[in-house]
């Protein structure tokens, strides 16, 4: 069997599997629908935690940064892990504790407002249409370089199978999905993994390969001679001060991402919540352990098989050949010596690869059999499709949930709370697959945003809510606004190119703090309004400082004895 | 009554402060892995080898993640304890309650 028959018989055995589940777990009320019934295990939830999290960008891009960041790649890294600690320690136990179904249901019930409610019930919309549009895009590259299908048709494919298990199975289908996906995607990561570590290094344990041979230290030294960056060697890439901002930024982003949270609505309870959390960082840590050990191998491959190579031969190698019809991977003979040289001068550089190309190219490289290239793209696909299904929840139960239900009808039956739950996913998917099929041209610089919003807006909103009960509604709001305003204005400022078109941006950077970083600076305004604004105003009710004492113990407190 | 409510209210206080302490160890640690020993530090921990790499590079990839993992599951180990130690374990609500057992053994 051809490469494209294998990819084309796996991908549509994988998807059957994931329609028979939506089918199988299809749901006929709202607590099944938002938040599976609470009846989730904590290590099957951890799965489903972890699939939804780990995107298309996961999968396909990050280790192909990582490769050219080097040590600096760090802020991926520890940035999208570390959040798992702020969200296990500081979020996830009370949140369950308090157990309604969205994250505006906590801001709002909290600080007592719906001005609070609708804010964060945007602020959810906001997030996750950004990161489904990026979803979408990456379901149809992967079709359409797998199944050779047009990158339009590839995305109507992929919306048309997302739509159907997340309308009907709601949260109970997707988690169940969720945690197959998860599976298929890490054992497609893992054995090219394997295999290519094995064939560098005679270590099968890419972890270990990585720590306990001398790879990383003949590509850095490698680098350096072909006058390129160092790789062990931090801020080669972007400074110290950036570096920071960047990775704290990033972690308190993921602590406040709205479609990882609600996940933790879906266990049995509030043990279960701490332990998701762990399960979910395991999961995750299998991936993010092995993506800098596919940059160093890939890397370290690509410089060997093509620097000082004649370009005739490298030009006859299979995958060379194919990536470079895709345009992704170009060599020049600039010089026109008939030898491939790699070089940091943009003018003597003779190859260049494209960073989203890293991984799926690895199976090839290493020359592994077709079934493991075929597995690869499902493991994409399964990346892409589990993430875009979680966020349209998010993005549906947030309007249904908390706007319509919460705010506009209060009365609504359950049948039609219901319905436009549905309605709202159907819409999503029909938005998600319009910016999929035509991108904003700044997808990359609006995922950026996406952490930056989530940063400087829910986070501290939801943290002061469980640990500083005389937090009240005013320095909420004040908090949340000047967090959100700073933020948005700072990126608008500093991405004025590519938003309003200026030809140079409006500002450089923040004190040195670039676009992606700002949300940290966001997050600490927010922190420190809520505070002196809340002090100078009237103590929360009563009703709601008892709320706050609730929600930090597991058991209901029963004060008559 | 009264006493009750008023030791309930004590035994609660006593959990949750031993809760935020712990909490505050672990994110002292967090912050001590991640952000001092692979950004701040990192010049002068990469003159410091790890098997094959620079210390600072081991942590900034590896070792950190690593670390993240384990005070999670520390972190819910201590509090399935504490939750034991002062009998706050969530109930099946249709078990019958025991009153006033104080500390559960």
């Amino acid at each position: 069997m051809s490469v494209e028959a294998l990819t084309l018989s796996l991908v549509v055995l994988t998807f059957a599997i994931y329609l028979y589940i939506g089918w199988r777990s299809k749901v006929k009320d709202t607590s099944n629908f938002f938040v599976a019934g609470n009846d989730i295990p904590a290590v099957a939830n951890g799965a489903a935690i972890a699939a939804d999290w780990m995107s298309a960008a996961s999968f396909i891009s990050m280790a192909g940064l990582i490769s050219f960041l080097g040590y600096d790649g760090t802020i991926y890294l520890m940035g999208w892990t570390g959040g798992y600690v702020l969200l296990a320690l500081l979020l996830a136990p009370y949140l369950r504790k308090f157990g309604r179904y969205t994250v505006p249901d906590f801001i709002g019930d909290r600080y007592y407002s719906n001005g609070a409610r609708a804010v964060a019930a945007v602020a959810t919309i906001f997030i996750s249409l950004t990161y489904v549009a990026g979803q979408m895009r990456g379901v149809g590259i992967v079709f359409s370089r797998y199944l050779q299908v047009d990158i339009i048709v590839g995305v109507l494919i992929g919306m048309a199978i997302v739509a159907f298990f997340a309308v009907l199975g709601g949260m109970k289908g997707i988690t169940w999905t969720q945690v197959v996906q998860y599976s298929i995607l890490i054992v497609a990561f893992l054995i090219p993994a394997v295999a290519i570590s094995f064939k560098l290094t005679g270590n099968p344990v890419p972890q270990l390969a990585l720590t306990f041979s001398d790879i990383a230290k003949e590509l850095s030294v490698l680098q350096v001679e072909l006058g390129l960056k160092e790789y062990l060697a931090p801020f080669q890439n972007m400074s110290a001060l950036n570096v920071f901002a960047v990775t704290l930024a990033l972690m308190i982003g993921t602590a406040g991402l709205p479609h990882v949270i609600i996940r933790f609505y879906t266990v049995k309870n509030v043990r279960a919540a701490r332990w998701s959390a762990g399960w979910a960082l395991l999961f995750i840590a299998l991936l993010y352990t092995t993506a800098p050990a596919i940059g160093v191998f890939a890397k370290y491959n690509l410089i060997n098989s093509f620097n000082d190579q004649p370009i005739n031969e490298v030009r006859e190698t299979a995958w060379v050949t194919k990536w470079e019809e895709t345009g992704l991977l170009t060599l020049d003979d600039k010089n026109g010596d008939g030898v491939l040289a790699f070089s940091s001068d943009e003018a003597a550089n003779e190859v260049t690869i494209d960073r989203d190309i890293i991984v799926l190219s690895t199976p090839e490289v290493a020359g592994l059999a077709p079934i493991v290239i075929a597995l690869v793209a499902a493991g994409g696909l399964a990346a892409a499709l589990s993430t875009a299904s979680g966020l349209l929840l998010a993005m549906s139960s947030a309007v249904s949930h908390d706007i319509y239900f919460r705010i506009y009808r209060p009365n609504a039956s359950e049948q039609q709370r219901l319905k436009v739950g549905r309605l709202m996913i159907f819409l999503a998917v029909i938005v998600a697959g319009y910016f999929g099929i035509n991108p904003p041209g700044f997808v990359g610089e609006v995922v950026a945003f996406a952490f930056g919003l989530a940063a400087a807006s829910l986070f501290p909103a939801i943290l002061l809510g469980i640990f500083d009960r005389r937090m009240n509604r005013e320095g909420a709001i004040w908090g949340i606004s000047v967090g959100l305003a700073f933020t948005v204005i700072m990126i608008l400022l500093m991405r004025s190119p590519q938003i309003f078109g200026t030809e140079a941006p409006v500002l450089e950077s923040f004190f040195g703090i670039n676009a992606q970083g700002i949300g940290v600076v966001g997050a600490l305004l927010n922190f420190i309004i809520s505070f002196i604004v809340s002090r100078r105003t009237a103590a929360p009710p009563e009703e709601i400082q008892q709320m706050v004492e609730d929600i930090r113990v597991p058991k209901v407190m029963d004060k008559t004895g | 009554m009264k006493d009750i409510q008023q030791d309930m209210t004590k035994k609660q206080h006593e959990y949750w402060k031993k809760n935020t302490r712990l909490i505050k160890v672990l994110l002292v640690i967090w912050a001590l892995v991640s952000l001092v020993a692979a950004i701040i530090l990192a010049k002068p921990l990469s003159e410091v080898q790890f098997f094959g790499v620079p210390l600072a590079f081991w942590f900034a990839q590896q070792g950190s993640i690593i670390i993240f993992l384990i005070l999670i599951f520390y972190y819910a180990k201590r509090m399935d304890k504490l939750d034991e130690e002062y009998d706050v374990q969530e109930v099946i609500l249709t078990k019958k309650k025991t009153k006033d057992k104080g500390v559960s053994t």
